[in-house]
């Protein structure tokens, strides 16, 4: 239940197939008012009910934020994911009643800055389609990034072009087309923030660079969201409800704490937030960590976990929940 | 040193070299000795991409020091107003990459500060530094007149001659301290004028 949570009753509108691997999926509220505002960069955390088992997985929102009839998601099909994807591809279709959370951003755009510079990769570009239409709208100054692995995944960049003209610029890796990124960086009108989304190589590399540049960590803004990775299962102990619970190699601990009726606040789902943190009491172990939220200082203390995303393997595990 | 009283009370830290391309330093006065003293710790070349404007004031004191670093330039103003045209053309011609360092009075972090927001970078973003004076710039929130170094507590608006407290309360948007009239009930009241901000 948890902070910020509040949930919207929807039906899917639409589902429309985008390329290979993306679909789209619009979302109305089922008593046909309008949704709440939201602002670019903004996500909804997806409830799928998939027989006994409800996975939560967020996803940014595309649309134009000056539009609140509706809500699209854009969801890139993962093979080899816990499934999440899956089941929207396979079991979402037009009139199925579904619920989402109330909209959350944890990657706005900071109005302050005299420029916007975006980049793109792959899926990363949803959140981009929300943040162009709102800087479009108001006159906004921006530029626009977008790495593909080829023209057929472009997604939307047929979209961006029309839209935009050359404020958005492609470069498909498979005709070996890169980003000159120090240049890019470099070249910049003073006051300009940067926003990044894409595969954690990119935030990374991007981060580093402008880090490496002299771009201040302020004008710096990045998402991430790391899907919980699938692992070995293992037992923990949640000390202040008293339970000893099994986390299943497809579940992640938030959801397996869930299961067990305890309720720790969440948000994002994705390691980005910081809700979910926890305190561990102690263990005789391993940690997997995940996430973008905790300091690598106490990535190595062991005193704190993200249970979104974050695994363990080992004897024993005790979490202060 | 600047002690932390209300939120809004702007406190510095040390200047200390940032990753960057090019470096802007602001400086008057015992500024000059925050820049001096941290080119001990800057990577050799430096200073070939930065440029030192230093406001020496009437003692002209600290320029050989600063030339002494061999900044790309040096540029010395005879006042901050006088610089402000300057200051606002190198931002506005200037690239991500460019990291500001302001060093010296509040007044002229303050007001350097206030050129730098508008050319769109944060205020956490710039490296400051108070040495020398602890006088104050000061807003009268009844006339909005603008006292400049102000040392005394309470203080006399130069404007409207109101007696003023000279609250912590800063505002960034102004590069001023607040002050509000302290006998508003009773104009007779004259509490003792005390040194305060030496």
């Amino acid at each position: 239940m948890s902070t910020g949570t509040t949930k919207l009753d929807v039906v899917v509108s639409d589902v429309v197939p985008v390329n290979d691997l993306v679909t789209r999926f619009h979302f109305r509220r089922r008593d046909g008012e309008l949704l709440p505002t939201f602002s670019g960069g903004a996500h909804v955390v997806v409830e799928m009910r998939d027989g006994d088992r409800t996975r939560l997985n967020p996803y940014s929102l595309m649309g134009s934020p000056l539009d609140t009839r509706e809500y699209t998601i854009s969801v890139r099909r993962d093979d080899v994911g816990r499934g999440g994807s899956l089941f929207m591809h396979r079991q979402v279709k037009p009139g199925l009643e579904m619920v989402i959370s109330y909209p959350v951003n944890l990657f706005s755009l900071d109005l302050r800055a005299k420029k916007h510079l975006m980049l793109a990769g792959g899926i990363g570009i949803t959140p981009f389609m929300a943040q162009t239409s709102q800087l479009a709208g108001a006159g906004g100054n921006f530029e626009l990034h977008y790495t593909c692995r080829t023209a057929s995944l472009g997604t939307y960049a047929d979209v961006l072009q029309q839209r935009y003209g050359n404020r958005v610029k492609l470069y498909h890796d498979d005709r070996d087309e890169r980003i000159d990124l120090d240049r890019l960086l470099s070249s910049q009108p003073l006051g300009t923030h940067l926003y990044v989304c894409g595969p954690a190589g990119m935030i990374n590399w991007v981060r580093d660079r402008a880090a490496a540049l002299g771009w201040p960590s302020e004008t710096v803004h990045f998402e991430h969201f790391a899907a919980p990775q699938p692992g070995a299962p293992f037992d923990v102990t949640l000390a202040v409800s008293g339970k000893t619970i099994g986390v299943g190699s497809q579940q992640s601990l938030l959801e397996a704490i869930e299961a067990a009726g305890v309720d720790p606040p969440y948000l994002c789902r994705g390691g980005v937030c910081g809700q979910c943190e926890t305190n561990v009491i102690s263990y005789d172990g391993k940690f997997i960590h995940s996430d973008h939220w905790l300091s690598e200082e106490d990535h190595r203390s062991g005193c704190k976990i993200m249970p979104c995303v974050s695994r363990f393997e080992g004897k024993s595990l005790v979490l202060e929940r | 040193m600047a002690a932390k009283t209300i939120i809004s009370r702007p406190i510095y830290g040390t200047l200390s070299p940032q990753p960057g391309k090019h470096h802007l330093f602001i400086a008057d006065a015992e500024g000059a000795l925050a820049i001096t003293d941290m080119a001990g710790k800057a990577p050799p070349g430096f200073f070939d991409g930065a440029e030192i404007v230093f406001i020496p004031g009437r003692e002209g004191k600290h320029i050989a020091a600063l030339e002494a670093l061999k900044p790309a330039q040096l540029h010395l103003p005879p006042s901050f107003a006088s610089l402000v045209p300057r200051l606002r053309q190198t931002l506005t011609n200037a690239h991500m990459g460019l990291r500001i360092y302001l060093a010296g009075t509040e007044g002229l972090i303050g007001q350097a500060m206030q050129v730098a927001l508008e050319a769109g970078i944060d205020h956490t973003s710039m490296q400051t530094e108070h040495r020398g004076s602890l006088a104050r710039r000061m807003q009268c929130v009844h006339c909005k007149g603008i006292t400049e170094n102000v040392t005394t507590q309470p203080a006399l608006c130069s404007h409207c001659g109101l007696l003023l407290l000279v609250r912590d309360h800063y505002s960034r948007r102004l590069a001023a301290f607040q002050g509000v009239c302290i006998n508003a009930e009773d104009r007779s009241e004259n509490p003792p004028m005390e040194e305060a901000f030496p």
